[in-house]
C-alpha cells in the first residue's frame, strides 16, 4: 500500500519533469557554469578571483552600457506606467467605443519591430519627414538618431509598443473593484477625484508593482528597436547593455560576459524580492 | 460635452499610435517612381527633405508582384520564420501545459521553490541567460542551427506561468467529483484540465506568437549563417534603393501577427491580466 502510494507520489512528478529537465539543460545547470567562469581567464584556464568583476567596473563601454539602461529603465517605466493608468482610468469611464479603442491601443503590440524600421529610418533621416516638418516652421533640424535624441526617441518607441498591455492590466485591477465601495462614498459625498486617491489607488497598489516588474522585463525589448535603427554601434546616449552584452559575445569575451551577466543577475534577482516584499506587505 | 472632448482626444490618439501602419501601407501601394522622388533627399543624400502622402496619386500592386517573383530570399526568412515559430509553439505546448497542471493541482516537492524558481526565470532579460544558453548549445553542436533558437524558447517559463493560472481558477470541486467517478490524475489532466483551461493555453500560444515572430537577440547571437535568418533579422537589410520592396516586405510581415492578433483578441487580453493577476 504505501509502495503503491510512493509510485503515485512519483508520478506527479512527471508532469513537470520534462520542463524542469529542460530549463535545467539550457539556463540552470550551465548558469552555475557561468557563476565559475566569472571568478576565471577567458579560456577558463585559470582562477582569477574578483579580476573581471574589477575589469568590468573599470571598464568604459560596461559604465556607459550600465548607466544607460538604468536611466532608461528610471525614465521610461513611470511614464508608461502614469500614462497608461491615465488611459485606463478614462476607458474605464464608460466612454462610447471604449471597448474597441482598447483593442486599438494594444495594436503597436501586434507590429514586429522590424516592419516600421523603415518608417522610422524615413522619419528621423537628417533629410527625413520630422525634418522637413520643422524646416516648414523655420527650425533648424538635425540627424537625429546620431543625437541624444536617439535615447528620447528609444523612451517614445517603448512607450507606443506596450502602452497598451499595460491599460488591460490596469484596467484588469480597476475591474476588480467592487462598485459597492464607490457607492458608499458618494453616500458619504466624497467627489471623483476623493474616491480615486482614496479608494482606487490603494487597492490598485498590488497591480501597481506586478505592472513595475512585467514593464521592467519589456524594457530590456527595447534593444530591438535600438539595433535594427542603428546596428551593433549605436550613438553613446543609446548604447544600452544589451547592444555590450552582444559585442561581447561576439568577441568571445567569455570572462567579461560572465562577471556581467552575475552582477545583471543579481540586480533584477534584488529587484524582484524587493517587488515581491512590497507585494506581500500590501496584501497582508 | 466633456466626454466628447474626452472621445475626440482618445481618437487622435488612437490614430496617431495606428499611423505607422497607415504609413507603411501607403509605401507599400506606392509606384516605384512616386517612392523615388518622395524619397530622393535620402537615396542621394540631396538637400531638401522626404515628403510624405498617405494615399498614393497612382495605387498599385506592383511592389507585392515584385516581392513574389523577384525576391526568392525573401522566401527563405518567411519560411524561417514560419518554420520556427512553429515548433516552438507546438513544443512549448507539450512542455508547459503539463507543468503548469503540475504546479497548479499536483502534489511536487519543493513546488512553491520551484515555481518561484520559473517566475524568476521569466523576469530575466536574454542577456543574463545567453551566455548559459550558448555553453549548453556549443557543447550539443547546436550553434548556427535552428534548433539554437528553437529549444531554448521551447523550455521558456512564461507559457508555464500564464496557463499555471488559468489552471489554479478551476474549481476544486468539479476536480474532486471526476475523482470519485473514478477518473486517474492523467484523466483528470487530459479531461478537465484541458478543456477548461483552454482560454489559458490559447492565451499563452499568442503571447507565445508575438514573441517568436519577432526574434531578434536570439538569432543575432546564434545564427551565423543568414540563410537561417528569420524574417525579423533580415527585414531591416532591404536597402532603401528597394523601397517598395521593403514597403511591401514589412507588411507581408505585419499581416500574420495582425490575423492572430485580431482573431484571438479576447483570449490575448485574458492572457495579458493573467499575466499581473493575484497568485
Amino acid at each position: 500500500m504505501n509502495k503503491n502510494r510512493n509510485w503515485k507520489q512519483h508520478t506527479d512528478v512527471l508532469f513537470i519533469l520534462p520542463s524542469l529537465l529542460g530549463v535545467s539543460i539550457f539556463v540552470l545547470i550551465p548558469f552555475l557554469d557561468v557563476i565559475k567562469r566569472s571568478f576565471q581567464n577567458v579560456t577558463g584556464e585559470n582562477f582569477v578571483a574578483i579580476k573581471n568583476y574589477s575589469t568590468i567596473f573599470h571598464n568604459r563601454a560596461f559604465l556607459l552600457a550600465s548607466g544607460n539602461t538604468l536611466k532608461f529603465i528610471a525614465i521610461c517605466i513611470p511614464l508608461l506606467i502614469l500614462f497608461s493608468l491615465i488611459l485606463a482610468v478614462v476607458l474605464k469611464e464608460k466612454i462610447p467605443g471604449a471597448k474597441l479603442l482598447k483593442r486599438v491601443f494594444l495594436i503597436p503590440m501586434a507590429i514586429p519591430v522590424a516592419s516600421i524600421v523603415l518608417l522610422w529610418r524615413l522619419v528621423f533621416h537628417e533629410h527625413g519627414i520630422l525634418n522637413g516638418v520643422l524646416a516648414g516652421f523655420s527650425v533648424q533640424g538635425q540627424d537625429w538618431m546620431n543625437t541624444n535624441a536617439a535615447f528620447t526617441i528609444l523612451v517614445g518607441s517603448y512607450i507606443w509598443k506596450n502602452i497598451g498591455y499595460n491599460i488591460i492590466l490596469w484596467l484588469a485591477g480597476l475591474g476588480a473593484i467592487p462598485e459597492a465601495i464607490y457607492e458608499a462614498a458618494r453616500v458619504d459625498g466624497a467627489g471623483w477625484w476623493k474616491s480615486f486617491v482614496y479608494i482606487t489607488l490603494p487597492i490598485l497598489k498590488p497591480t501597481l508593482y506586478r505592472i513595475t516588474t512585467l514593464a521592467f522585463l519589456n524594457s530590456f525589448k527595447v534593444f530591438r528597436e535600438a539595433y535594427l535603427v542603428a546596428g551593433s554601434y549605436p550613438h553613446d546616449s543609446i548604447y544600452l547593455l544589451q547592444h555590450l552584452f552582444n559585442n561581447w559575445f561576439r568577441e568571445l569575451s567569455l570572462d567579461k560576459m560572465s562577471a556581467a551577466a552575475v552582477v545583471v543577475a543579481i540586480v533584477i534577482f534584488i529587484f524582484i524580492i524587493i517587488m515581491k516584499k512590497a507585494l506581500d506587505k500590501q496584501e497582508e | 460635452m466633456k466626454k466628447i472632448i474626452i472621445l475626440v482626444l482618445l481618437i487622435i490618439l488612437a490614430i496617431l499610435i495606428c499611423s505607422p501602419i497607415l504609413f507603411m501601407l501607403g509605401g507599400s501601394i506606392m509606384g516605384n517612381s512616386e517612392l523615388s522622388s518622395y524619397l530622393s533627399p535620402v537615396l542621394d543624400n540631396k538637400s531638401g527633405f522626404v515628403h510624405w502622402s498617405l494615399i498614393p496619386n497612382y495605387p498599385t500592386l506592383r511592389s507585392f508582384v515584385a516581392l513574389l517573383l523577384d525576391s526568392p530570399e525573401f522566401f527563405v526568412m518567411f519560411w524561417n520564420s514560419i518554420k520556427m515559430t512553429l515548433i516552438i509553439l507546438i513544443g512549448q505546448l507539450i512542455i508547459s501545459v503539463p507543468a503548469a497542471w503540475g504546479f497548479a493541482r499536483l502534489k511536487i516537492p519543493y513546488k512553491n521553490t520551484l515555481f518561484n524558481l520559473y517566475v524568476i526565470l521569466m523576469l530575466m532579460p536574454f542577456q543574463v541567460t545567453m551566455l548559459s544558453n550558448y555553453l549548453t548549445l556549443d557543447k550539443l553542436n547546436l550553434m548556427n542551427t535552428q534548433y539554437s533558437i528553437i529549444l531554448p524558447a521551447i523550455f521558456s517559463t512564461f507559457p508555464v506561468f500564464i496557463i499555471h493560472r488559468f489552471f489554479c481558477s478551476i474549481p476544486v470541486s468539479i476536480i474532486e467529483a471526476s475523482k470519485l467517478d473514478g477518473a486517474n490524475k492523467f484523466q483528470v489532466f487530459l479531461m478537465i484540465g484541458i478543456p477548461l483551461g483552454s482560454a489559458g493555453i490559447v492565451s499563452a500560444m499568442i503571447l507565445g506568437f508575438l514573441e517568436s515572430w519577432n526574434l531578434i537577440e536570439q538569432p543575432l547571437a546564434f545564427l551565423e549563417d543568414k540563410t537561417l535568418w528569420p524574417l525579423s533579422l533580415y527585414l531591416p537589410n532591404i536597402g532603401l534603393e528597394l523601397a517598395g520592396i521593403a514597403f511591401a516586405a514589412s507588411i507581408v510581415a505585419i499581416v500574420p501577427s495582425l490575423l492572430i492578433f485580431f482573431g484571438g483578441q479576447e483570449h490575448l487580453e485574458a492572457g495579458i491580466a493573467a499575466s499581473a493577476l493575484k497568485e
